[in-house]
């Protein structure tokens, strides 16, 4: 009976729901379990250099002042806040939940392309991802510890996009071109908003030690790589486990 | 004729998903990393300056 009023629909309808069923439950296992796993290792690995930072922002240490500051203040342990805290861990999840969905949406285009996809393929998906979401735009716009100084938040935004976009694109084709037209376009694209060059402020008036702003920017980009390959690797997986499982009931 | 539209209408269906998906994903991002509003920018403070978005 259900087998026949399935039949009765537009052939349109049921694929393109179960195609999006599947992007959709992939796309949710895999964020939430990357961005559960990036933000215990932000709270081990950055948040202490953020609130460390944030004590020079808020003026409570100098540097370079009449005494010299010991480099390892006390600071609130671990969930301290819970409030601010269990927000950071939602938003982590939601954040790479965001990523998850670009990904396994372009996954399963390459997939009909006829690529295979897979978990260990996943890992270089996810290394392509942290270079196109966090490390090109990352590398001209170094990720803020709290207190720099920074040109307008709008401009650096549009950078921002429009460097994700070039990269994103750049990182396809080279994936997935396979002649030397597209692989000199990706360099091009890899080059262009580097060279062209992220808004900048006008004046230095960072009052955080070089120390820290250096130690966030490296911490923020190894937990993001570490998180995004393991997306990547989970989004292939789940990609994958959801195909069977849709092609079993197929 | 009849087939060229049944082939129109499986690219387009798996075509459509996954755009979908993709502006959906964006979307996400772009509400946790980038939009400005002050309740949404101070909940997902340490996570864009974690995650390297432009923050203030």
């Amino acid at each position: 009976m259900m087998r026949h009023m399935t039949c009765a629909t537009p052939p349109a309808s049921p694929a393109t729901e179960t195609m999006f069923s599947r992007i959709l439950t992939s796309a949710l296992f895999a964020g939430a379990a990357a961005g559960l796993i990036a933000a215990l290792l932000q709270f081990v690995f950055v948040q202490p250099v953020l609130l460390h930072a944030e004590l020079y922002e808020s003026g409570e240490l100098v540097h370079f002042g009449a005494e010299a500051v010991s480099a390892q203040p006390e600071l609130p342990g671990l969930f301290a806040d819970p409030m601010r805290d269990g927000l950071s861990v939602v938003f982590t999840m939601f954040t790479y939940t965001g990523y998850a969905l670009v990904m396994v949406a372009l996954m399963s285009m390459a997939e009909r392309m006829g690529h295979a996809v897979t978990a260990r393929a996943g890992l270089l998906w996810g290394l392509a991802g942290f270079i196109s979401f966090h490390f090109a735009p990352g590398l001209s716009l170094a990720p803020e510890v709290p207190g720099v100084a920074a040109a307008d938040v709008e401009l650096r935004q549009i950078w921002w996009t429009a460097t994700v976009a070039a990269t994103g694109i750049a990182m396809w084709l080279i994936a997935f071109g396979s002649n030397a037209m597209a692989y000199g376009a990706a360099a091009l694209l890899l080059l262009a908003p580097h060279l062209i060059g992220a808004p900048e402020p006008e004046s230095f008036s960072g009052p955080v030690p070089t120390e820290l702003g250096a130690l966030f920017a490296a911490r923020a980009f190894g937990v993001g790589m570490a998180a995004w390959v393991l997306l990547g690797g989970f989004a292939g997986y789940f990609w994958q486990a959801e195909s069977k499982r849709a092609d079993a009931h197929a | 004729m009849t087939t060229k539209t049944l082939k129109a209408t499986v690219s387009g269906s798996a075509i459509l998903p996954a755009l979908f998906a993709v502006v959906l994903g964006l979307g996400i991002v772009t509400l946790a990393g980038h939009v400005q509003a002050s309740a949404l920018h101070d909940a997902a403070h340490d996570v864009r300056h974690a995650t390297g978005f432009p923050c203030h």
